[in-house]
């Protein structure tokens, strides 16, 4: 059966979403470890052990999150071939595909990012070009390294759980290769919505909301959706930066993705061209935004959204 | 001058966006017809300039010099960063790299920086608007042995040692290297300059390098689609999103939009 290793960074009280899709999705590929960085709860333990995983791997340094990826490509490669792994997988996020990176120049391994399912033989199915072609790739070396988007796999605990074998990989200091090291942190303050990248309904809005996303928020939370945003709405400090959808933003794919106050330009596409459902609000009819929308409506967006909001409140009750 | 600098932009000569964008032949590769420099490297290489200028500029010694990687029309992206101020530009083409994946590009890119000769500084756009797989800077890092910073928002390069800013989903920060490193920046980074007249003229007299894969040491067994150690192995082209249902506002529109989202269970 194939070795299969899944790189799961500071998980912190409890496994995310996504980590238990990796574990999912390596399960089904072969023989399961966990390389881990960062303190593991008895929680996050005993999601393992429920996820079927053979073995659980820690670095012998604690400063791995003090340099920028490196360090952590040190303690995954020994992971890797300690554990003779045939497939890497990573999760999907910038500092995955970096590791990803360049761990496949230390392993001489190709690397596959943007992943939206494995079949067994290892072949990997992804969408590129803004969405407009889905392909399927492969790597010709002996280890593969895939990066995994989000929300692709059902997380699904094994039929039987296992008890992984404990194990600590010995890495130099991290200090020790060359690497940017960070010097300050400052967290943000969490906005209390969905994330943005995985929510099941984005509201976006844009240049249209004019200084006041007012709408654009109530209408996200009558329907506990995440909060978007275009560039112009971004740039003009409106909305945090975090929330820009686009090609130098975030690439969502949601169930459902509302557009408010949107043209619908070539780089706010390329990030939401996949979505399930399109809504456009846009008060000119010309706007290239409903090229792509299942329901377009031609109104302003200060009448359009209060009004559905109030809606959605009253039927829900 | 001892705080002169020494820097590599990577600019991509890519497939220009605002036409359809497609995938051909055996390798499945994107087509190249209608390409322009890469709207994401214009950032890196603004950047560059700026650090140059701030120790004033190629008169005081700084080099900025512009590096491609692609098929004959990839000069034409060379010749736009000299235009827009780049001293030098380097041009890397050669048939066996077609097909290239990012381990073999970063490989062929390292070979290039490497026949520069010492360098303080690889700057480069946060990710190539076709590829989009943000591998090649970190490959890069890795196979020069240099430190990387991707996707820095903000960059100060004093005494030998760098600083950068980058933002997370859920914290920002603060990043410090030594130099030589590799740094890719986000369009959050400055706003670009348009080439002006006398860029223009200026360009004409700057010169563009053109190495072939024997110059920079590689063989053609190691790059393209034999050196790849990525296959792609099928392509199928999404049918485009079409129009649906579009109506204009009589007063009751949010009403209407509530139905439909009613009608697709989505409420
Ligand atoms: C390198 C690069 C990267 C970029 N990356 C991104 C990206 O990641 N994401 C992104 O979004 N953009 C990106 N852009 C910018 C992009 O090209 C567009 O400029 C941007 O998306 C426009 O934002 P907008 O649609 O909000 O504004 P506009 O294009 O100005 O559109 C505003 C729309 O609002 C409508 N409107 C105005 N008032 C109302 C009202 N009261 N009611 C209803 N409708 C109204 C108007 O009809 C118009 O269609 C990028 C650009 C570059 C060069
Ligand atoms: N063929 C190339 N020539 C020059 N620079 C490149 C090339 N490919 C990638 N790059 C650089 O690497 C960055 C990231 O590209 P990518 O990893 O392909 O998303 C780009 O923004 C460029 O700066």
């Amino acid at each position: 059966m194939a070795k299969v290793l899944v790189f799961i960074d500071n998980p912190g009280s409890a496994l995310k979403k996504s980590s238990l899709e990796l574990l999912t999705l390596a399960r089904s590929l072969g023989d399961s470890a966990v390389a881990v960085n960062g303190d593991v709860s008895d929680a996050v333990a005993a999601s393992f052990a429920e996820y079927g995983a053979s073995a659980v791997l820690r670095p012998s340094a604690q400063d791995l999150d003090e340099y920028l990826v490196a360090p952590k490509v040190t303690f995954l490669a020994a992971a890797a071939e300690s554990t003779g792994a045939a497939i890497v997988l990573l999760d999907n996020s910038p500092e995955g595909k970096e590791i990803a990176a360049r761990l496949g120049i230390r392993l001489g391994a190709g690397v596959i990012t943007d992943v939206v399912s494995v079949d067994s033989d290892g072949s990997a199915h992804k969408a590129v070009l803004a969405g407009s072609y889905n392909t399927t790739c492969k790597a010709k070396t002996p280890v593969s390294i895939l990066t995994i988007k989000a929300n692709n796999v059902v997380p699904e605990p094994a039929a039987a759980h296992s008890t992984p074998e404990q194990g600590t990989v010995d890495v130099p200091a991290a200090g020790a290769v060359p690497a940017a090291r960070v010097t300050a942190r400052e967290q943000k303050v969490a906005s209390g919505r969905p994330d943005l990248t995985d929510a099941r309904i984005v509201v976006a809005g844009g240049r249209g909301m004019d200084g006041n996303f007012g709408p654009v928020e109530e209408l996200a939370d009558a329907l506990g959706a995440a909060v978007g945003a275009s560039r112009a709405a971004t740039d003009a400090g409106w909305i945090s930066h975090d929330a820009q959808v686009g090609q130098t933003g975030k690439t969502v794919s949601p169930q459902l993705y509302i557009s408010a106050g949107i043209s619908g330009a070539i780089q706010q596409k390329a990030g939401m061209q996949t979505s399930k459902v399109i809504v456009a609000v846009n008060k000119d009819a010309e706007s290239p935004v409903f090229e792509i929308a299942d329901f377009g409506i031609v109104g302003d967006v200060f009448d359009v959204l209060p009004q559905a909001t109030a809606e959605i409140k009253k039927r829900k009750g | 001058m001892e705080d002169t600098l020494k820097i590599v932009v990577l600019v991509k000569h890519v497939p220009d966006a605002q036409f359809d964008r497609h995938l051909n032949g055996e390798g499945h590769t994107a087509d190249r017809d209608e390409s322009i420099l890469s709207e994401l490297d214009e950032y890196a290489l603004e950047a560059a300039l700026q650090l140059a200028e701030a120790r004033g500029g190629s008169k005081a010694g700084n080099q900025v010099i512009a590096l491609s990687m692609g098929p004959s029309g990839a000069v034409n992206s060379v010749k736009k960063s000299l235009q827009m101020g780049a001293t030098e530009g380097i041009h890397v083409t050669d048939e066996a790299l077609a097909g290239s994946d990012a381990a073999a590009t970063s490989l062929a890119l390292a070979a290039a920086i490497r026949h520069v000769g010492q360098v303080d500084l690889v700057l480069t756009g946060m990710a190539s608007t076709d590829g989009e797989t943000s591998l090649v800077p970190a490959q890069l890092a890795e196979r020069l042995g240099l430190p990387q910073v991707t996707f820095a928002s903000t960059l100060e390069v004093d005494g030998g040692r760098l600083t950068a800013r980058r933002d997370a989903d859920t914290f920002s920060e603060t990043v410090e290297a030594p130099l030589p490193a590799v740094v890719s920046v986000t369009d959050q980074i400055n706003e670009p300059r348009y080439p002006n007249f006398k860029g223009i003229i200026a360009a004409k007299r700057k010169s563009i390098t053109t190495l072939s894969l024997s110059d920079i040491g590689l063989s053609p067994d190691q790059v393209g689609f034999a050196g790849s150690w990525t296959a792609i192995s099928s392509a199928e082209e999404r049918p485009p999103r079409t129009a649906g249902t579009i109506i204009t506002d009589e007063g009751d529109a949010g009403i209407k939009l509530v139905d439909f989202l009613a009608a697709q269970k989505l409420l």
